[in-house]
């Protein structure tokens, strides 16, 4: 097993324990968590493979992943807004509770 | 204005001439002003008003005094600027105005009867709600009446002849509220409307002959020997040359304006305007339009003349005017109206400037016609006085010894009536009439005119004193007791009378100025003008006239007259003619019965015409547009809707079930969004399958 192989690995058990964690949580806070889990699982996979990519030299994956984690936060950001938000007009952060927009 | 003006090539105009067009333009525009201010700002309408036309009369008397000037220097002048309105193919309609003895002297007599007319109704009107109206209307008029005054061209004189009508129409119907008022307004203007589409076809025939409705265009115009001479070699029957018929044509739009037998009709009913009303269009201006459009165009009356002759034309508009002349004053004699007294008197002096301008040329009627302008003007103010100070009684039986009430009115009063009759020697109607009886006399046609136009001037003295008689003299007959109007009413009245005396000396055989002024040729005081063959005794006999019908009236109506319940000294005479002149020879029930009686029954026939046989087919046209719409109907029902109601239910169907998907909760999405993302991976794994 090449060093590539395990990292990808440990990554993608990390994204299938943020999608579990998203999927059945009925917090919204904890799905946001999940989510989070699942983002730094693709960063993992970046970091990987830059560093044993053809040009290790160049930092892009370094870069790529410096951008993501901004990202990532910014969208924590907002997410946890909305919950705030949600939490003053409904009282509640359940999840299975918000079905307004059934159609 | 555009830069389209194009002068006269002869000569430059001069500044006064090319100015000219303010002096209908001025009041115009005051009146557009005024029709702007709200009915409370009274006293801005009449200054506005008055103020404007004080600024035409300032203009006008700077073209009367350089028309003089130019006399003096010898030279008649005959300024005009002329410029294109429309231009249609090779074709020019010209407009322009003129500046000549004949418009001078017409610009000053309107502006200045005009004003002292607007100076008495800001007294006569002053408590009616509508002032701003009344003189935005008035200023209009005046505006409109100084437009025809000045035209140069057929078409611009139509068009401010027509504004004329438009006023008048509207100041005679100025009380709408009572039915009479609004009923005469009415009459006036479909009465006249009948002599304009005479008029209107005289224009087109003539603009169809000679290409151009300019009067005078330096030798190129509608009436000057080059037009003439084309229009004379045509003959349009019935012994008339194009030129003729053309001229009674416009005679016929003129008839109407000027209450000529037999469109008189309206001029009577136009007392139910205000008196101020009366004087100034139904006496002083708008009914001399007429005279003075005839005067205009005399040269196309006159083309074809022999020598000292007459022509059809002339001689048609002599009788007409003769006849009217009589014909008026015989019915005035049985009026009681203070006003219809007057307003026959009006179209009976309008018959006797027709018949002046047919026997005597341009200068005896136009003569009658400014001092007629100013004793008329004068009488139907003093009438207006007379209203005013008796509480708004019209009718002369309930008047009586007013000499004593209003001293001023009853002076000024009598100035005029005596100029009206044309009393001897000291008053301006005793010459102008004098000069029409003198071209009656030596007529060479007839010598009826003269004598109906004697015995008219004997009806009008006989009913002048009848009026004076019943008003002035005796004893109250009413109930409230009269007094005198205030100085603003009463002071134009002692203007105006003092031109009704003063204006014969500008046209006695000794010194006739006013002749030699619209000929332009010199004159010189000279005392052997009274040396004339006949002159004198012609003279003496219209002396000899005035004084009987003073005399008789004075005997029948002096200090005696009857109370109002009492019938008429003549009435108990001779009643079967005194029924005849009181209900004015029927003529208007006459209209009633023919012209009137006819488009009742036309507009009947129309209507059933309408209702039958146009609305039956309206009405199968319509029936077949049901039927083929129920057609329709059934089409849609049946076809269009079934399928296109399929169509949405599909619709409705496919989204419900896809509805079912959207369950509103993120946790649902995101498994399907898992879901598909794994099956894609598949998908891409299996593709990559090697």
């Amino acid at each position: 097993m090449t060093p590539l192989a395990g990292y990808l690995l440990v990554a993608a058990l990390l994204f299938a324990i943020g999608l579990a964690g998203a999927l059945t949580r009925r917090n919204a806070i904890l799905v946001l968590i999940g989510i989070e889990l699942m983002l730094n699982s693709a960063n993992l996979n970046f970091i990987a493979f830059w560093r044993y990519g053809p040009h290790p030299e160049a930092l892009t994956g370094m870069m790529f992943a410096v951008f993501s984690i901004a990202v990532a936060a910014a969208e924590a950001a907002v997410g946890l807004g909305l919950v705030i938000s949600i939490h003053r007009r409904a009282k509640t952060i359940d999840l299975d509770l918000m079905n307004r927009m059934k159609g | 204005m555009q830069e389209t003006i194009s002068f006269t090539p002869l000569a430059a105009p001069s500044a006064i001439a090319q100015l000219l067009w303010l002096i209908p333009a001025v009041p115009i525009v005051a009146s557009g002003v005024i029709a702007l201010l709200k009915q409370p700002r009274r006293k801005t309408a009449a200054t506005l008003s008055i103020g404007s036309l004080s600024v035409s009369l300032l203009l006008a008397l700077a073209a009367f005094i350089h028309v003089v000037g130019e006399w003096a220097h010898g030279d008649t002048i005959r300024e005009t600027v002329n410029f294109t309105w429309l231009q249609f193919g090779a074709t020019n309609v010209d407009l322009g105005w003129v500046l000549d003895p004949l418009s001078a002297i017409m610009l000053v007599m309107v502006t200045f009867v005009g004003l002292l007319i607007f100076i008495y109704s800001t007294g006569y009107m002053a408590h009616d709600e509508n002032f701003t109206r009344f003189f935005c209307f008035l200023s209009l008029f005046a505006g409109a009446m100084l437009g025809v005054v000045i035209s140069n061209s057929l078409l611009l004189l139509f068009m401010c002849w027509e504004l004329v009508g438009l006023t008048s129409y509207l100041l005679i119907g100025f009380w709408y509220q009572k039915p009479s008022a609004a009923a005469a307004a009415k009459k006036a203007f479909l009465t006249t409307r009948v002599g304009d589409v005479f008029f209107l076809l005289g224009i087109v025939w003539l603009f169809a002959q000679t290409g151009t409705l300019l009067f005078y265009n330096g030798g190129a115009g509608s009436i000057e020997t080059g037009a003439l001479t084309t229009l004379l070699t045509q003959h349009a029957g019935l012994g008339l040359t194009a030129a003729g018929a053309i001229g009674l044509l416009i005679f016929a739009g003129a008839a109407g304006k000027s209450g000529q037998l037999p469109l008189h009709v309206w001029l009577p009913d136009a007392m139910e305007g205000p008196t101020p009303v009366s004087a100034l269009i139904h006496a002083a201006t708008m009914v001399a339009a007429g005279v003075y459009l005839i005067a205009r165009v005399y040269p196309l009356m006159q083309a074809g003349a022999l020598a000292g002759g007459t022509t059809t034309a002339l001689t048609i508009v002599t009788w007409v005017g003769a006849s009217t002349a009589v014909f008026a004053a015989l019915i005035a004699v049985a009026q009681n109206d203070i006003k219809r007294i007057l307003a026959y008197s009006t179209v009976s002096q309008l018959g006797y400037m027709m018949a002046g301008l047919g026997m005597g040329g341009v200068a005896v009627g136009m003569f009658h016609l400014i001092t007629h302008a100013f004793f008329k003007a004068l009488l139907f103010m003093g009438a207006g006085s007379v209203i005013h100070g008796c509480h708004e009684e019209q009718d002369v039986r309930r008047m009586g010894g007013l000499r004593a009430d209003m001293p001023l009115t009853f002076l000024t009063y009598a100035i005029g009536m005596l100029a009206l009759c044309g009393f001897p020697l000291f008053f301006s109607g005793f010459w102008s009439k004098d000069g029409i009886l003198e071209a009656a006399q030596h007529w060479s046609v007839a010598k009826a005119p003269f004598y109906m136009l004697v015995f008219g001037a004997l009806l009008t003295t006989f009913y002048m004193t009848r009026q004076v008689g019943y008003v002035f003299f005796g004893y109250w007959r009413g109930k409230k007791p009269a007094h005198e109007s205030p100085a603003v009413m009463t002071v134009p009245l002692a203007i105006l009378a003092f031109f009704a005396m003063a204006l014969g000396l500008i046209g006695t055989p000794a010194w006739p100025w006013f002749k030699a002024f619209l000929s332009g040729s010199s004159i010189t005081f000279d005392l052997h003008g009274f040396a004339e063959p006949g002159l004198l005794a012609l003279m003496a006999i219209s002396a000899v006239v005035v004084f009987l019908g003073l005399g008789i009236g004075w005997f029948l109506y002096g200090g005696n007259a009857p109370k109002p319940e009492e019938p008429d000294v003549l009435k108990k005479a001779l009643p079967l003619p005194w029924r005849w002149l009181r209900d004015k020879f029927y003529i208007d029930e006459l209209y009633g019965a023919t012209v009137i009686a006819f488009y009742g029954w036309w507009a009947r026939v129309a209507d059933w015409l309408d209702r039958k046989v146009w609305g039956g087919l309206v009405s199968a046209v319509a029936l077949g547009f049901r039927g083929l719409a129920h057609f329709n109907r059934f089409l849609d029902t049946n076809w269009v809707d079934g399928s296109f109601d399929k169509g949405c239910e599909e619709l409705s169907t496919g989204g419900g079930l896809l509805a079912r998907i959207q369950t509103g909760r993120v946790q649902t999405y995101l498994r399907l969004l898992s879901l598909a993302f794994v099956v894609l991976v598949a998908i891409l794994i299996w593709s990559t399958r090697p």
